[in-house]
């Protein structure tokens, strides 16, 4: 049986598509067939971030539309064995998406893939709602910021009441609290909150906390995820998430503030 | 912290992160309390005005109500100002 995880967050700009990326990367360098498909119908950038931007011809709406094969939409990832991507539709309207299209293409890759992972778009509307509604899983990404906080709880009261598990009174949605762009140097001036403060407020598991980190946008400038990139920071602790997934016990890192040099601790610089 | 930073710091400066926290708490203890169902508490704060307003001329600011749980116990608030 396949598992379906959704990431999602409620709030924008929080790192759905990267964490996506990053963790569908990871599930297939472990040798799990995976598949990423963007529900953020109308506003498509998971093909950027993958660097398979160039190769797009068919979309999720034309396979929900029956103008294309599922098989014709899916794009095989370059880099990474058992990855594909199937890239939202630039141009439609998002209302396109229909829970019984959404089921019938879910149902096809369940035969072929062994985790879909589904990009949520923002928000709490109906892109975001289909996204999450067939969750086994749920990541919910979350900045260590108030309204990013808060929304992260708005979308947890959502799946506990508007996804299938939760309509049809099944065991519910397994939920994951990733915290991105944490900044320990930060929390210890007291300007950011705490990794425990969100654990406690949230009230669910912590899966990973990724830190801020500069190698983030200089892997969507190249369109690789930065888990492929060994040397970062947030490539690394995107791995032990995905390790963390599959039920490994790995330890948190980046969570203490980097150790700076006299100068650098006289006189500044970007620590 | 460097030494800008330091000539910065002698005045007291808030830790904004438990400031933070602490509005967190308040916001999403409230709004979990309305998920349990519909949030029918502006209705039924226009209904107890309009009883009111049948025997006391009161404008609609002059209402306030708040519903509050402490251990497992819910208490309704309202709160009327009556125009002298």
């Amino acid at each position: 049986m396949a598992r379906i995880i959704v990431v999602t967050s409620g709030k924008g700009g929080v790192g759905k598509t990267t964490t996506s990326a990053s963790i569908a990367t990871g599930l297939a360098l472990k040798g799990h067939r995976t598949v990423v498909i963007d529900f953020d119908v109308g506003l498509r950038n998971l093909d950027l971030l993958m660097g398979c931007e160039r190769r797009v011809v068919y979309d999720l709406v034309n396979v929900v539309n029956g103008e294309a094969e599922l098989h014709q939409a899916l794009i095989r990832d370059k880099r990474t064995e058992n990855l594909s991507i199937l890239p939202a539709s630039q141009t439609r309207d998002k209302d396109a998406l229909t829970h019984e299209g959404v089921e019938k293409i879910l149902n096809q890759l369940a035969k072929d893939f062994e985790f879909i992972i589904c990009d949520s778009p923002a928000g709490i509307e109906h892109g975001a709602l289909m996204a999450l509604y067939f969750a086994d899983d749920a990541i919910i990404t979350t900045n260590p910021e108030v309204s990013s906080v808060r929304d992260s709880d708005r979308i947890l009261g959502i799946l506990q009441s508007k996804s299938r598990r939760a309509i049809e009174n099944r065991e519910p949605v397994r939920e994951h609290l990733l915290v991105t762009r944490y900044n320990p140097d930060r929390v210890l001036r007291g300007e950011m909150l705490d990794i425990r403060d969100v654990e406690e407020i949230l009230a669910i598991p912590l899966i990973g906390v990724i830190p801020e980190s500069m190698s983030v946008l200089k892997a969507s400038n190249q369109g690789v995820p930065v888990l492929c990139n060994d040397d970062s920071d947030a490539g690394q602790a995107y791995a032990d998430v995905v390790a963390r997934f599959l039920g490994e016990e790995v330890p948190h890192r980046f969570l203490e503030p980097t150790k700076k040099g006299f100068l650098q601790r006289m006189f500044g610089g970007n620590g | 912290m460097n030494l800008m930073q330091l000539f910065r710091s002698s005045r007291k400066e808030e830790n904004t992160a438990s400031i933070a926290k602490e509005r967190l708490q308040i916001i999403v203890a409230h709004e979990r309390n309305g998920r349990g169902g519909r949030d029918f508490l502006p209705e039924m704060e226009r209904d107890i005005l309009k009883v009111i307003q049948k025997y006391i001329e009161i404008r609609q600011e002059c209402i306030d109500i708040k519903l509050d749980s402490h251990d497992g116990c819910s208490i309704l608030e309202v709160n009327v100002q009556l125009p002298n």
